[in-house]
Parts: structure tokens; C-alpha cells; sequence
């Protein structure tokens, strides 16, 4: 017969943890937090960090994207270093002279349906991890609904706006900006898809429409790559994207929807 | 008119009021995003020491943004009081800081002196001014306020409980929420920062606040942090609103941004004195600001970001507020690279914000792309209760996990209270104490029966 258990201070407390993510019943030490959930927090903050910090291997992405038959232009903006690019938002959305050059020489004389950016922005991991499966998902798809695309532009230092002056000079009627999203404590490595629609240094961010935190434990790669084949169809449809889509799409002919 | 300033032999001109500021102000990442910043070390002296040697009375004559083009300057004109002005009115930028660090101006002699002084004066000297000088002036200057308890009493320091869930989960902010007050945080305001502005969440978030506040009788308020015309709105449809939440800014152009203007600041502050949740002539305003939304917004007009931001305080001082803080690290490395510029606008903010008579608090904070981190807001809370600071924002562990960056935790709040003894508003020390949360010294010692039980007796989330 075993002896009755008497319930321990943990089961008697309310367990706050089963009702959020948030970081509660930590524990204390004095004012301190416990050592493990000291140093847990501080990893977390490293892991966010070095998203921002280190740089995309353009070179292993060109070689995976190779591999898929796809061909790659890398470009730069006009912020040279991380340091520069973290203060100044608006020289990250100017390609290098050299760039806009290189874009020139790399589009076609009758032009593309479709530009894909990937943008490094402030985390590199959702890049490594999370750009080129995306793009695998949403090559077919693209494909199916006879898009043509450019070569996939790698970009460096680069802003979702970075997107505008790209898709001018490849000449695309549209350009889908994945870029690595501002990294939170919980998740590093979300990345950030931006459509635009005609693009056009100078473009409003209401002219975009965002599908946001793809990764793993987020928005599934299958998921957002539906998602923004969706988004497409419907702005080659409407020749409109952004905040005035839905509006636009509501105008159709049912027969067209 | 040009100001210019020699430095052996080197002759360094300004090109106006609003050109002086900018070069005077100690170096930050907005100022030189916005192009406006000094040039190097030596330029920014050059025009620390023009604008020392100012007379305050140049503020009076020379327009930053001119009233013709914006509310918030024929605010600032309208609200000067000449009579309280005189104390200093004869000072220039330089004698004024000596005279705001003399033990002889205490605390009575700030306050008398209060909308005698414009946001760009207060600007001004703050800018002439160390982190020490700032917080010695500080220290002097309390601003009281209450709503269901007293805050901003010497030596004390509030806390607003910030229960934040990424979908606006009931039962998620409830356990947020009861985290903070087992950690005794939530004495300034117990207030959630909505994901969505829908009216339906607001109203079912303040209901949800309100009952946790109102079944364990904590002496405090509460606020959900959506956009005015939705309190106005769930004002109308009878909700419990104790607070009236609104982020400002220090332009009529950069508030327009945010979807407001005087006016309609003016109509919700009606509508939340109208309910008399409070006590008798109870504050019923929330505020919040920060360096660089201006410039964000392209709203700005060349003004440095330290002043917009300081302007934002007139706005805010119309309408009588409870709280105000400004969200000093939110913004991002563009408008404050580090840990060094955060400290010192967060130090900044709170001097300048008691000047102008402003219940001030701060939400000492980062975003993970700006070079800060936990040591850098370790200093700046312990500088802001050297500072008498009103208020501080905590969080479960420091981490928001809705807006995405880092604040302080509720154990931030223990370390001021038994480390640098700064207890709570009275009534909520007391209730601490009575419900079995703090011994008679105000230390913690354990989780009450009532709070553990909350949950299950919850008409809005009982599981």
C-alpha cells in the first residue's frame, strides 16, 4: 500500500506557464533570477544578436540555388557595412552604382514577369535557413501561372525598399522581397515576404502586401509559399498590390475571381 | 538670425535657432539619419557654448516650427505664463542650468516656475547639461498624481505591470498580469498593449483588467493601450475605462500620423473624466512618447529629435495626465545606436518631462539590433531612481513577447525595493502587505491563496 503523496509546492501554485508563452513563474533569488534562466535569456539575446551581426553566406546560397537550376545576380546597397547599415534605413534601400549596373546587364530585352530579392535585412539566419527552400516551393508555382522570373538577386545590406530600384532595373512587373525580419527573443530566424506590384524606386509601403514570420514553428515554407502564389495571381489579375488589392479584386467581374 | 561661436581664431556659425539645437545636442544616430547633427566633437562645443551664452527670452521671439503651420506651436505660445517666467527670465541657457543645480532652488521654486518654461528652454539646457546635473534637477522636481493611489511621492517608485500577449489571449494576459503582482508590480497602471484596435478586444480586455483588479481590491488602474477613438467608443458602449491612452508626438504633422489632434485629445479627455472611476479631480490620461517619432514620420522640420520630443510634453501637460512615459529604446539603432545614447535620452526625457511639470516615466528598453543589452538598462533604471523617477515599465523576464523587444523585469522592480528601497504608492504597499505578498518590511515572501485561486473564480476566463 503506498502512502498517501502530499501534493508538492508546485502543484498547489497556479501554473501560469500552461497559460502563456511569456517568460513568468521564473523563480527568484532575492531580485536575481535563477542562474538557468539567467543564462537562458542571455542566449537567447547572443542567438538574436548574431542574426543581426553576421553576414549571409552568399556564396553557399548561390550554390544551392545553382543546384535548383537557378541562376543568380548579387547585388549591394549603398550601406558598405553593418555598422552603417543598422543607422541608416535609407541607404539600405539604394542599390551601389555597381549594382544598378550589374541588374541592367542582367535583364532581358523582353523583360520579366517576376523578380526574387533575397534581402539579407537584420537576420541572417532567416536566410541561411529559410530563402532557399521558400524559393523551391515557389518556383513551380510561379511557373504554373506562366510567370517568367529574373535570376534570384542576392542582395547585401538591403531594405525591403531595395526591392523598388531592383525590379526597375531587371524591368519585372512585380518583385517578391524575402528578407530576414527583426529578430525576437523567441524566434531569430523569421522571414518576411514582401510583394509589390509595379516596382518603383519611391513606392509606399502601403503599396506592398507582407506575409510575415515564415520559419519553423512559425508560418510553414508550404504555407507562405501558397500564400504569396496567391497574393500573386491576384495582383497580375489586378496590376494593383498593397492596402488597395482587396479593393481592386472586389471590382473584378465574378467570372474573373 | 545666425549665431557663431569662436574658438581660437576658428569662427563657427549657425545658421538659426532650430540649426544651434541641433549641433548643440549631444551626439545621437536620428540627429545624423536626419542630417542635422554637428560634425564632430569640437563643432558640437562650438555650439553648446553659443547656446549657453543664450538668453532664455531668445525662445519667446524666435519660432522652431512657426504657429501658422501647427497646432502644437500655437500650444506652446499660448500656455506661456510670463508671471512664472520672470524668476528665470533674465537668465541665459548657461545661468539657467547653474541656477536649476543650486541647492536654493528646491523644490517648490521648479514648480512655481513650471509653464513659465517652453519645451525648447527645457530642450536647451538639457542638451548643456551631464547625466549627474540632470538627475541632481530631477531628484528636486516630484509631480503627484492620482487615480486610485498617489504617485510620484519622494523616494517611492511605481510600476506599470505591462501583461502583453501576441493574440490578446485572455487567460495569456491574466497570467502575465498575476506574474507582475506576485512580483508586487502594477501600482502606476496594470495595462495591456492591445495587438489588434478592434473595440470588441478593447472592451473585453479593460473588462477582463477590471474585474482582476476589482476581486482582489488592488488599489490601482487599468488600461488597455489602443488608439483613442476606440476608447472614446468603448467609453460609449459603458465600458470600464479607467485610463485614456494615447501615444503623442511634438508636431501637429507627426501627431497626425498617429491619427490625432488636439481636439480630439480634448474629447477623450472628457470622455474618461466623464465615468469618475477615480477619486475627486483624479488624472485620467496615459501618455507615451519617445525620441525619433518625429523624424519617423518625416514630421520633424528640421528640429532635432530631442526637441520634438520634448515639444511632445506640451501637448501631453494639456491634458493633465497620470502617467507619461516615453519608450526610450523601442525606436531602434537609426535614432539611438546604443546603450550610451539610450541612458542618456532616457535620463534626458524624465529631466525634461519634470520640468515641464509631467508625471514622468520611462520604459527602459531595447530592440535586438541596437548594440544594448541588460547591463546598459540595469544603469539607466539605477540612474532613473537616483533621478526620482515616477514610473518603470516590467514585463514577465524582461521579455515582451507582443511588441518584440526587451523591457524591464518584474524582478527589476524587487531590486528597487529592497535594493535601492524605493517602495510602491502607499495604498498599494499597503495592500501588498495585507494580502499576504510583503512582510512588514516590504520584502516578498510568497504567493497568497487569492491570487493562486484567481483564475478559477474568473467570470471571464474560469477554467
Amino acid at each position: 500500500m503506498a502512502k498517501v503523496i502530499e501534493p508538492s509546492a508546485a502543484e498547489k501554485t497556479l501554473d501560469l506557464r500552461e497559460m502563456t508563452d511569456a517568460r513568468v513563474s521564473l523563480g527568484r533569488h532575492g531580485a536575481g533570477l535563477p542562474t538557468r534562466a539567467q543564462l537562458s535569456f542571455l542566449l537567447d539575446h547572443a542567438r538574436a544578436r548574431e542574426a543581426v551581426w553576421t553576414s549571409v553566406d552568399r556564396g553557399l546560397l548561390t550554390d544551392r540555388l545553382n543546384r535548383l537550376g537557378l541562376s543568380v545576380v548579387k547585388v549591394d546597397s549603398m550601406a558598405t557595412d553593418r555598422s552603417i547599415y543598422v543607422r541608416r534605413p535609407d541607404l539600405g534601400r539604394m542599390l551601389s552604382v555597381e549594382s544598378a549596373e550589374r541588374l541592367k546587364q542582367a535583364g532581358s530585352a523582353k523583360g520579366y514577369d517576376v523578380a526574387i530579392v533575397v534581402a539579407d535585412g537584420l537576420s541572417s539566419s532567416a536566410v541561411d535557413l529559410n530563402a532557399v527552400p521558400l524559393i523551391e516551393a515557389l518556383m513551380p508555382k510561379l511557373a504554373a501561372f506562366n510567370l517568367s522570373t529574373a535570376p534570384i538577386v542576392l542582395a547585401s545590406q538591403a531594405r525591403v525598399a531595395l526591392g523598388d530600384p531592383t525590379g526597375e532595373a531587371l524591368g519585372t512587373r512585380l518583385t517578391i522581397v524575402l528578407v530576414g525580419e527583426r529578430p525576437g527573443l523567441s524566434a531569430a530566424d523569421s522571414l518576411g515576404a514582401y510583394i509589390t506590384y509595379g516596382p518603383k524606386s519611391g513606392n509606399p509601403d502601403s503599396g506592398r502586401n507582407c506575409v510575415s514570420n515564415i520559419r519553423d514553428g512559425g508560418l510553414p515554407i508550404r504555407e507562405a509559399a501558397e500564400i504569396i502564389a496567391a497574393l500573386v495571381k491576384d495582383m497580375v489579375k489586378t496590376r494593383v498590390s498593397g492596402v488597395a488589392l482587396k479593393a481592386a479584386l472586389a471590382k473584378l467581374p465574378s467570372s474573373n475571381v | 538670425m545666425s549665431y557663431t561661436t569662436t574658438i581660437e581664431q576658428t569662427v563657427f556659425r549657425f545658421a538659426d535657432l532650430r540649426d544651434l539645437l541641433a549641433k548643440a545636442t549631444p551626439e545621437r544616430s536620428g540627429d545624423q539619419l536626419a542630417g542635422i547633427a554637428a560634425d564632430g566633437p569640437v563643432e558640437r562645443l562650438a555650439a553648446q557654448m553659443a547656446l549657453a551664452d543664450l538668453p532664455l527670452k531668445a525662445f519667446l521671439g524666435e519660432e522652431l516650427i512657426s504657429s501658422d503651420d501647427d497646432e502644437v506651436s500655437r500650444l506652446i505660445a499660448k500656455r506661456h505664463d510670463p508671471a512664472a517666467f520672470s524668476a528665470v527670465s533674465s537668465l541665459t541657457v548657461g545661468e539657467f542650468r547653474e541656477w536649476l543645480l543650486k541647492p536654493e532652488t528646491t523644490h517648490d521654486r521648479l514648480e512655481a516656475v513650471t509653464w513659465g518654461l517652453t519645451p525648447e528652454m527645457v530642450a536647451a539646457v538639457s542638451k548643456i547639461m551631464r547625466l549627474q546635473d540632470m538627475i541632481a534637477v530631477s531628484a528636486k522636481r516630484r509631480v503627484v498624481t492620482r487615480f486610485r493611489n498617489t504617485i510620484g511621492l519622494a523616494g517611492r517608485l511605481s510600476t506599470r505591470n505591462q501583461p502583453n500577449h501576441p493574440t490578446d489571449d485572455s487567460r495569456g494576459i491574466i497570467a502575465s498580469a498575476i506574474d507582475g503582482l506576485l512580483m508586487g508590480s502594477g501600482d502606476a497602471v496594470i495595462g495591456v498593449n492591445p495587438a489588434t484596435d478592434a473595440t470588441d478586444d478593447y472592451i473585453r480586455i479593460v473588462s477582463l483588467l477590471d474585474e482582476l483588479r476589482e476581486k482582489l481590491a488592488i488599489p490601482t488602474q487599468t488600461c488597455c493601450l489602443g488608439h483613442v477613438t476606440t476608447a472614446i467608443q468603448a467609453i460609449e458602449r459603458g465600458a470600464p475605462v479607467d485610463l485614456v491612452f494615447q501615444s503623442v508626438a511634438g508636431s501637429e504633422k507627426a501627431n497626425r500620423g498617429f491619427g490625432v489632434d488636439l481636439a480630439l485629445l480634448k474629447e477623450a479627455h472628457e470622455a474618461g473624466r466623464s465615468l469618475n472611476r477615480g477619486m475627486p479631480g483624479a488624472n485620467v490620461m496615459y501618455f507615451e512618447t519617445g525620441q525619433g517619432a518625429a523624424l519617423s514620420a518625416d514630421a520633424h522640420f528640421g528640429v532635432d529629435q530631442q526637441t520634438m520630443e520634448v515639444r511632445a510634453y506640451a501637448v501631453a501637460r494639456e491634458f493633465d495626465p497620470l502617467l507619461v512615459n516615453t519608450v526610450v529604446g523601442f525606436i531602434g539603432p537609426e535614432y539611438l545606436f546604443n546603450g550610451k545614447q539610450i541612458i542618456r535620452a532616457g535620463i534626458e526625457d524624465h529631466f525634461c518631462g519634470k520640468l515641464l511639470g509631467l508625471p514622468m516615466g520611462v520604459d527602459v528598453c531595447y530592440t535586438n539590433h541596437a548594440d544594448a543589452d541588460q547591463e546598459d538598462m540595469d544603469t539607466l533604471l539605477t540612474l532613473l531612481c537616483a533621478a526620482n523617477v515616477n514610473f518603470v515599465i516590467t514585463v514577465p523576464g524582461a521579455d515582451d513577447i507582443m511588441l518584440n523587444y526587451q523591457s524591464l523585469s518584474h524582478h527589476d522592480a524587487v531590486y528597487c525595493r529592497e535594493t535601492l528601497k524605493r517602495p510602491p504608492a502607499p495604498e498599494f504597499e499597503q495592500w501588498l502587505a495585507e494580502i499576504g505578498l510583503t512582510d512588514r518590511n516590504g520584502a516578498l515572501i510568497g504567493e497568497p491563496a487569492a491570487l493562486s485561486n484567481y483564475v478559477r473564480q474568473s467570470a471571464f476566463i474560469g477554467a
